[in-house]
């Protein structure tokens, strides 16, 4: 787990290394433990290394034997053993255990192709000096990330965009169809970014530099077949648990200690219990606790902790907290936010860094692979509603939706019924399962500039996100179909990203994840629906495969989706200054994003303690990150609020 | 005698619009076809009701019947406060 960073000049001229040590200091927190540097006429590579697997060796940029062959690697590719023997057998000599040489080698060996060898994480960038190509890769889910910019005369890219944004002459401008996405769907639609001119290369593609042309290429997309042949679920479920098991087992492969995230449900307590089944060493996990006991999940967390016999250290999280130290999350982000979820991940991180550990497995993935979240239930009860409209039975299934909310456990049924509206044309939709969601955060553009709004009043932002749909899409299960855009969208921009890499890495943590292992997706996206929700079962098979394996009162307890407090976070009696100094009508009116009179009235709402719902709290949230985003990257580049 | 009507428009248009009228709200316009209100708007217009003309709401008045235009709401905070 590093930082990554490089520049290739198009015409001839050297590399100034000054730029290069400029991108990569600025992302030092990835990679504290090593710094280097690969310089050449007109190439330029950087590498900042935390080191985990062969701390000795490991030193990057590396070279091949003969030099033909530079690489700068950000992740961990777990096969390296195998594919290092396979090599090996193929006639390849290796100087270090390290995987990052296993990537040279597979390079040389397979060309571009060598991505599908690899069972892993990464962002890499080779540069092949016999046919003067360079070669950027990320992996199938975007677990890491890489960002370029091309220009006429240069090609740059790095880990994170702050590298970019720090070369001179980079223009650091806001995105503002970018912000209308992340206003509609929470994330922009890759390869754009919240910076206009910087790009995100998308998760399960390639790219190549070559004669100063720059091609992207797919070589792995989410892809959903179900079986033909029936298959006993008892059958699925040890197969699964096989998968899970030599996933975990690949994953704690590493020259460091291993920990584990548990947040007391489902996902991180299976991963947890496999991991001790992996090694006879007692394992250390980390928590988050809440003050606040809606999110608060330690009762669980304490259950699994003496049922697993772990070593757990947990990190307590107040309002208080969220708001203090929220400037240095979204400085970590990149990217406006409409939740603060992340910012309890970043305590977590720091905690873990604290007790000297630096790589963790965590339960990410499975409530996109296996069917958990909530959202696949809500469209499954929509379409069963919608397609007999008239009954009076079906819509009382909504009732079933959402029992952590009690405003909407409140709700008459006519109303239920109004906000989780299947509308005719809905159920034509390719995005039936999400527009409730995307409609509702779609309203929050109420709070926009005029200015912003001229600017994005014609554009269409499902058009350009059902333009990259699969051509198998159509033809999918409602399940797969939202599996499909939680998987291929959210996760990698925001629970991966924002919650995931971005946080961990500011305290130079490494997450790993068992369920994204490629063979358990596959094995997953080849799954009957019905296996990942019976009736309105969410996550059966899974929960099949855990039983042996998690506490009973774990396995049964009902779905509580991760969440953090939003509003009390910014207003209560010692809130930091940088809130109303970021609310305050001049600054509102500086940024230009906001209409200042609107901001003022959900501030006051707030101030008032009259603002209780989602919208109002997602509108908050999503107000002042793009504020300091403007604050800390746009208009005063690198300022910092606090010190967390 | 109070003006319901006026005082329901001023509500909702501060409160869930935060102000910003993109085309002027009608009396008989409803809040959820113009996705004005969600589901915490419920409650919030609910409590706003209750506290504003000391009403007791009961759950099945909860309805879009009563609640879903400054029109209804009239008619519906008028019925009440007669009973």
């Amino acid at each position: 787990m590093c930082g990554i960073a490089g520049i290739l000049n198009f015409k001839a001229g050297s590399v100034d290394p000054a730029l290069l040590r400029k991108m990569i200091d600025i992302i030092r927190h990835r990679g504290p433990d090593d710094l280097g540097f690969h310089l050449q006429a007109n190439v330029g590579l950087a590498h900042a290394r935390l080191s985990i697997i062969d701390l000795a060796g490991g030193h990057q940029p590396m070279h091949n034997g003969d030099k033909s062959l530079w690489v700068t690697f950000n992740g961990e590719i777990f096969n390296y053993v195998e594919v290092r023997e396979q090599l090996i057998r193929r006639g390849y000599r290796f100087s270090t255990l390290s995987d990052t040489e296993v990537i040279l080698h597979a390079y040389a060996e397979f060309g571009e192709h060598c991505v599908h060898e690899f069972n892993g994480q990464w962002a890499f960038a080779i540069w092949d000096n016999k046919s003067h190509k360079l070669f950027l890769s990320r992996d199938r889910l975007g677990v890491r990330p890489l960002f370029y910019r091309v220009t006429p005369e240069t090609f740059t890219f790095a880990s994170e965009i702050k590298s970019l944004l720090a070369l001179p002459g980079v223009p650091r401008e806001l995105d503002l169809i970018a912000l209308d996405q992340i206003f509609t769907f929470w994330f922009p639609i890759p390869p754009r970014t919240a910076f206009k001119e910087i790009k995100e290369l998308p998760p399960g593609q390639s790219l190549t530099v070559e004669e100063g042309v720059v091609t992207t290429k797919h070589y792995w997309s989410p892809h959903f077949e179900p079986p033909q042949n029936h298959v006993r679920e008892q059958d699925y479920a040890d197969e699964l648990r096989d998968l899970l098991l030599d996933a975990t087992r690949l994953r704690l492969r590493s020259d460091v200690p291993v920990g584990a995230y548990l947040s007391g449900g489902l996902d991180s307590t299976l991963i947890t219990a496999l991991i001790r089944q992996c090694t006879g060493v007692r394992l250390k996990t980390f928590s988050i606790r809440f003050d606040d006991p809606e999110f608060d999940e330690s009762p669980y967390q304490q259950e699994v902790v003496r049922f697993l016999e772990t070593e757990h250290r947990e990190v307590r999280c107040t309002h208080a907290d969220i708001g203090r130290i929220f400037p240095d999350v979204i400085w970590h982000a990149e990217k406006p936010v409409l939740r603060t979820a992340p910012a309890p991940m970043f305590l977590l991180s720091k905690l873990v860094r604290e007790r000297d550990y630096k790589v963790v497995l965590t339960g990410e993935g499975s409530d996109e692979i296996f069917g958990g979240y909530d959202i696949y239930k809500e469209a499954k009860i929509r379409r069963f509603w919608g397609v007999r409209p008239d009954s009076r039975v079906r819509p009382l299934l909504l009732k079933r939706l959402y029992p952590y909310f009690p405003n909407l456990q409140q709700q008459s049924v006519a109303y239920l019924q109004a906000f989780f509206h299947a509308r005719p044309q809905d159920l034509l939709s390719p995005f039936f399962s999400h527009l409730p969601r995307w409609e509702l955060t779609s309203r929050l553009k109420i709070f926009f500039s005029e200015a912003v709004r001229a600017e994005t009043r014609s554009y269409d932002a499902y058009a350009d996100l059902k333009a990259l749909l699969p051509r198998a899409y159509p033809g999918w299960d409602l399940l797969f179909q939202a599996q499909f855009l939680e998987a291929g969208y959210l996760l990698p921009a925001y629970i991966l990203s924002s919650q995931g890499d971005r946080m961990a890495m500011a305290h130079s943590v490494e997450g790993r994840f068992p369920f994204l292992d490629p063979r358990v997706v596959d094995f997953a996206a080849g799954l009957p629906a019905t296996l990942k929700m019976k009736v309105l079962n969410e996550k059966y098979l899974l929960k099949l495969c855990a039983k042996e394996l998690v506490p009973p009162r774990v396995r049964k307890r009902p779905k509580q989706p991760y969440r953090a407090p939003e509003g009390k976070s910014f207003f209560h009696d010692r809130q930091p200054d940088y809130v109303d100094e970021l609310l305050s009508p001049a600054s509102i009116r500086s940024g230009g994003i906001f209409h200042t009179d609107v901001v003022g009235k959900l501030v006051q709402k707030f101030r008032d303690g009259r603002a209780i719902g989602v919208k109002d709290n997602m509108a908050l949230t999503g107000i002042i990150s793009t504020q300091l985003i403007l604050n800390q990257y746009i208009q005063n580049f690198g300022r910092r609020y606090t010190d967390a | 005698m109070h003006n319901y009507q006026t005082e329901l428009r001023q509500f909702i248009v501060e409160n869930f619009l935060f102000g910003r009228e993109d085309k002027p709200l009608s009396n008989s316009d409803s809040l959820l076809e113009f996705e004005i209100i969600d589901s915490t708007g419920v409650m919030e217009l609910v409590s706003f009701i209750e506290q504003k003309y000391q009403l007791e709401l009961r759950d099945e008045e909860l309805i879009p019947e009563n609640l879903d235009s400054i029109d209804r709401l009239v008619r519906f905070i008028a019925q009440k406060v007669n009973v």
